[in-house]
């Protein structure tokens, strides 16, 4: 690790403006390993852990809000979330292992947009809304590639709004080694149609829209035989092919579709 | 009494490894010290042109930087290896000399080319990176299949084909004769993966010269302090061995890596002389990856002969083993005498015949990881007895029972030099079965069908060696040193007992096991009795701990200490109870003359033997005090059957192991608690083998893709099932404990195990063979293949 300025702001707008081309700390467990092995060298964090305005999960209207330094234990184990978008609790109880969730923030992955992080997927399916310290942006055009979003230079992810929708599952095929998503599928009937989200698998989230149409005609796991997904652009790894990443695309959202009609 | 041989007594040593109170290398902080980066090659071969450390050395912090040539230039020796392996033709092995620190040519990724010494390690790596570089590049080789092929890139220009030995073990014309004769014979290619140990502890060395007494100390996570000392008097630093002390404190995992000697003990040793200053290190994580030596990396073609009556009559095995860059400390000892010289199994094979190719690529060398060779023996013999049922239609446990060896057939000798000691193999295969209700299997097998799943059944009937070493057999093979072990026992004049023991324990929890033998014999509460090992200054001689070896060597040395305690009581008792020494009889802790109730209890006893005006110190010497050495005139043979069913997702490629059991010989058992332990660990790492550790380098830079755990997958607690497990006990006749040893058992026996069930899963879905380790990428791609050919 390299030597850097360390500053812990208790508002936003000081934490904007101490940034200074640094680097926000959340959870840190992304942030820190790659100072660790010195494959980042930011003059500055900023640590986000003392701002009590980014914490907090609220219900407003029909929106369920999360402050982005939420952890993932917290979603997971939230009466709240449960109750009204239980397959989010269920995705962040599915984070890596117990201590990535105890440090590991929703703000800091949706702000990563790693290739195989879970939030993403919930982000687009259902459709939710990034809030930062200057605009709200919809997840539909917030993830914009492999670690690049539509957050501008020391913009500061401050919430996520997601709508509260109970028809709505998540299925993750783990990757053996890192637990993070070899690929992963969210499935939400949101009443007006089926939306599907994909994550792991390409560079960046994406929605599956030839599944989407199928599962709005038929919403059950066997609508989807026969569509065949396509291999090309999708990731490779000592874990799975672009072929194999897109075989588990079709069964996660099998799975997912059969655990949405599973819910009661 | 509770703490006696057969009780599960709590392990001791836990209470301070629970609580974080234990003392690792790391833990230990000298005053005045410096720490030590070294910098490794980041490409896989290359001659070196530069490594210009003078930037480096102005860099804040910065005590010193080193490169190879300077090691040299101080008479810095290399890290030798310490077994000779000899080739067919009668010559020896093509021997290669390893750097401390590379100075001419680097042969893997992760050698160490320079080194760099600051008031902090994060000093120290911002100066490493002002250190000049030049390396030409050559073509690199990684795979055994490319370093062996024609025109491959040469790693050793005197080691032609890339082949460092080609040794053989066996008499040919009689397996010869075997195969003309025979009714089927089976045949398989076979891949034992290579293996990156990642002990819980990394490696950790802290190095300082008391300038005063002309003496090292040497802190080192090490499983063989001795070992260590010889090496670094005799081969790589060069001083006298009296003037070393090595310490090895609480060592968190050893698995076979940690009884090498590696780079980073000489330069802290050699620098902390130079520079007056402790000097110390401690691995990181991706730095083990690449500097700790590797495991396994096998690939064997073999051939089974079986008569008309399904009995095996010949085994022909061919092996290719990739050693790395360098021979590493005991490295061609592991694929040739420790591997060979059990291909027999259980079984009696009347002729075997075993060729073994020591092949040298650009990567880390390779060495012993936990079994060392014999898990790679089990893994052949128990792969090929399954293909031979599966070819003559016969239910594989039948097979092996129709060739098991006898239980009157002991001590057995096999063609291989090996005399099996004792056992009940049949024995252990009724109980397995019975254990994992093999019988039910097939109405499992359709229940899983019926919800799309693949389910299967593998067993092996596995053998091993322990109780390493007879040093004449050892040597005899290429060993450069004896294999025996130690042990001084102290009795202190207020009846307390403490053991000074050649052996180390890094997690097997001697502290336990052997105050536990002790207590036993001396019938004296546990908390008298403490265990001391890992330090040459404190501890008697001897060889640490590898190979399954240290109850079986090491508690026999103190059974043999303690009989010396207990005659040499006697003779005081009788003086002091005025009664014929003959007459005088050592029980529940107390020399009494027989018949009657005069006696003197084992803390009198040590008392007076202090205190001597009882006796006469002219005929008897003062104290209670008794060393002894224990050299075994053969190895242990534990065995045992595993059996594991599991079950495929089609859609996945995922494997669920559903049900596990064990049944092991292990001859007598002091502590069942801690061996149960130890066959779950093995276990463990077994299944870890079998499906999830893959190890890839890149074939053409000899890079190392899978070199962290978000890309080397280790077994977790939820990629396992629980174990059932039961023992059998036919004690080992070498040893007063008749013990046999249990360390290693679980790593052997589990990956043919588990790989026999994969494939016995997979066949009906037209998958005949899959390699290690059966990754659920690797499962899914078998499966298509067999639905696209079908
Ligand atoms: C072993 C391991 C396993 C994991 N497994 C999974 C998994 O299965 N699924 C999964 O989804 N994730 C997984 N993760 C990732 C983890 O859960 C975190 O979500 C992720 O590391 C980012 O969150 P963080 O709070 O740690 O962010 P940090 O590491 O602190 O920051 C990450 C990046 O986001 C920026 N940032 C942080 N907060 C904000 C903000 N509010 N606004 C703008 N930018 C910001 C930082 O500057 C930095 O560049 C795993 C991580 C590890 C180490």
């Amino acid at each position: 690790m390299y030597s850097f300025n360390y500053v812990r702001p208790s508002s936003v707008a000081e934490a904007v403006k101490a940034l200074n081309g640094g680097n926000f700390l959340s959870g840190g467990m992304t942030l820190l390993p790659s100072l660790k092995m010195r494959l980042a060298r930011p003059e500055t964090l900023v640590d986000l852990a003392g701002i009590a305005e980014l914490t907090g999960i609220t219900i407003e209207g029909d929106r369920l809000c999360i402050g982005a330094m939420t952890r993932h234990s917290d979603v997971a184990s939230s009466a709240d979330i449960q109750r009204v978008l239980p397959a989010l609790a269920e995705l962040a109880g599915g984070i890596g292992d117990p201590l990535v969730r105890n440090r590991g923030t929703i703000g800091g992955s949706i702000a990563n947009s790693d290739p195989s992080a879970d939030y993403p997927a919930a982000a687009v399916a259902l459709d939710a809304t990034i809030v930062t310290d200057r605009r709200e942006i919809p997840a539909s055009s917030f993830f914009t590639g492999l670690f690049t979003t539509a957050l501008q230079a020391g913009e500061l992810v401050t919430r996520i709004k997601f709508p509260m929708i109970k028809r709505a599952a998540y299925a993750k095929f783990p990757s053996p080694a890192s637990r993070y998503a070899m690929v992963g599928v969210m499935v939400v009937d949101t009443g007006k149609g089926v939306r599907v989200a994909v994550t792991g698998a390409g560079p960046c989230v994406f929605r599956q829209e030839a599944f989407e149409k199928a599962l709005d005609q038929n919403f059950a796991p066997q609508a989807i035989d026969g569509i065949v997904v396509s291999a090309e652009g999708l990731n490779q790894d000592l874990f799975g092919t672009p072929e194999y990443r897109a075989n588990l695309i079709s069964v996660m959202t099998r799975r997912a579709v059969a655990a949405v009609q599973a819910r009661r | 009494m509770g703490s006696g041989i057969g009780a599960s007594v709590l392990r001791v040593e836990d209470q301070r490894f629970i609580t974080g109170t234990g003392t690792y290398t790391d833990d230990i902080q000298r005053p005045g010290q410096s720490h030590a980066y070294i910098v490794r090659a980041t490409t896989a071969h290359g001659i070196i042109k530069k490594v210009d450390v003078s930037h480096a050395l102005s860099a804040p912090g910065v005590i010193a930087a080193y490169n190879g040539a300077d090691l040299q230039a101080d008479k810095i020796g290399i890290l030798p290896c310490g077994w000779m392996t000899m080739n067919i033709d009668g010559t020896p092995m093509f021997s290669p000399t390893m750097p401390v620190v590379a100075h001419d040519r680097v042969r893997y990724v992760g050698e160490p080319i320079a080194v760099v010494i600051a008031e902090s390690v994060h000093q120290a790596k911002d100066a490493a990176e002002l250190i000049e570089i030049e390396i030409d590049d050559l073509p690199a080789v990684a795979s055994i299949e490319r370093a062996i092929a024609p025109g491959a890139p040469i790693v050793w220009d005197g080691a032609k084909g890339n082949v460092g030995f080609h040794w053989h073990i066996g008499a040919e014309a009689p397996v010869t004769a075997a195969f003309a004769r025979a009714a089927h014979i089976a045949k398989m290619d076979l891949v034992n993966s290579r293996i990156i140990c990642n002990s819980m502890e990394p490696r950790a060395v802290c190095a300082e010269f008391d300038v005063g007494k002309g003496e090292f100390t040497l802190y080192l996570s090490s499983q063989n302090p001795h070992v260590q000392r010889i090496l670094l008097a005799t081969a790589s630093l060069g001083f006298p061995e009296h003037k070393i002390r090595v310490i090895s404190p609480d060592v968190g995992g050893g698995f076979g890596i940690k009884a090498m000697h590696y780079h980073e003990e000489v330069i802290a040793c050699w620098a902390a002389r130079k520079l007056g200053r402790p000097v110390r290190w401690t691995s990181e994580r991706s730095e083990a990856f690449i500097s700790d030596r590797h495991g396994r990396d096998h690939q064997t073609h073999v051939e089974l002969a079986l008569d008309k009556d399904a009995k095996f009559i010949g085994l022909r095995v061919s092996t290719h083993a990739n050693m790395g860059g360098y021979y590493s400390t005991f490295g061609p000892a592991i694929p040739t005498f420790f591997y060979a010289t059990l291909l027999s199994g259980t079984y009696p094979i009347p002729a075997i015949y075993c060729d073994v190719t020591g092949v040298l690529t650009n990567t880390v060398p390779v060495d012993a990881y936990r079994g060392a060779g014999r898990p790679e023996a089990t893994y052949v013999i128990e792969r090929i007895v399954d293909r031979a049922a599966d070819d003559l239609g016969m239910d594989p446990a039948e097979l092996r029972r129709r060739n098991l060896i006898p239980v009157d057939a002991f001590p057995y000798k096999t063609p291989m030099g090996s005399e099996y000691d004792s056992g009940q193999y049949e024995l252990a295969l009724d109980k397995a079965l019975a254990l994992s209700d093999y019988k039910g299997f097939e109405a499992r097998r359709a229940e899983a069908k019926t919800r799309g799943k693949l389910r299967g059944i593998g067993l092996s009937s596995y053998i091993e060696a322990c109780g390493a070493a007879p040093s004449k057999i050892v040597m005899a093979n290429g060993g450069g040193s004896g294999m025996f072990e130690s042990a001084t026992v102290r009795v202190n004049p207020t009846g307390g007992v403490i053991v000074m023991t050649g052996t180390h324990s890094h997690g097997q929890g001697h502290e336990t096991t052997f105050a536990q033998v002790v207590s036993d014999k001396l019938s004296i509460p546990m908390e008298q009795i403490e265990i001391v090992h890992g330090d040459t200054a404190r501890t008697p001689f001897g060889l640490g701990t590898n190979g399954s070896r240290s109850l079986a060597l090491g508690g026999t040395a103190i059974i043999k200490a303690l009989d010396k305690i207990i005659a040499k009581g006697k003779k005081i008792t009788s003086h002091v109870l005025e009664a014929a020494e003959a007459d005088i009889i050592f029980e529940n802790g107390r020399f009494s003359v027989v018949g009657t109730d005069k006696g003197l209890a084992f803390g009198e006893l040590a008392f007076t033997a202090h205190a001597p005006a009882r006796f006469p110190t002219d005929e008897i010497e003062p104290g209670l005090e008794e060393t002894a050495f224990f050299d075994p005139v053969n190895f242990t043979f534990p065995a045992g059957v595993h059996v594991c069913e599991l079950e495929i997702d089609p859609d996945t490629g995922t494997t669920d192991i559903v049900a596990y059991s064990v049944v092991d010989d292990f001859g007598n058992i002091v502590n069942p608690m801690i061996v149960d332990g130890q066959v779950h660990g093995g276990t463990v790492q077994g299944i870890g083998q079998a499906l999830l550790e893959n190890c890839v380098y890149d074939e053409d830079s000899a890079q190392l893709l899978s070199g962290s755990l978000m890309d080397y997958c280790l077994p977790r607690a939820d990629d396992v099932p629980n174990f059932k497990l039961d023992y059998i006990v036919t004690p080992s006749p070498h040893n007063a404990l008749g013990v046999k040893g249990c360390g290693e058992a679980g790593a052997i026996a589990a990956t043919p195990a588990v790989m026999n069930a994969v494939v016995d899963a997979l066949q009906p879905a037209g998958v005949q063979d899959i390699s290690m380790p059966a990754t659920p990428l690797k499962i899914w791609n078998a499966l298509q293949a067999a639905k696209a050919a079908a």
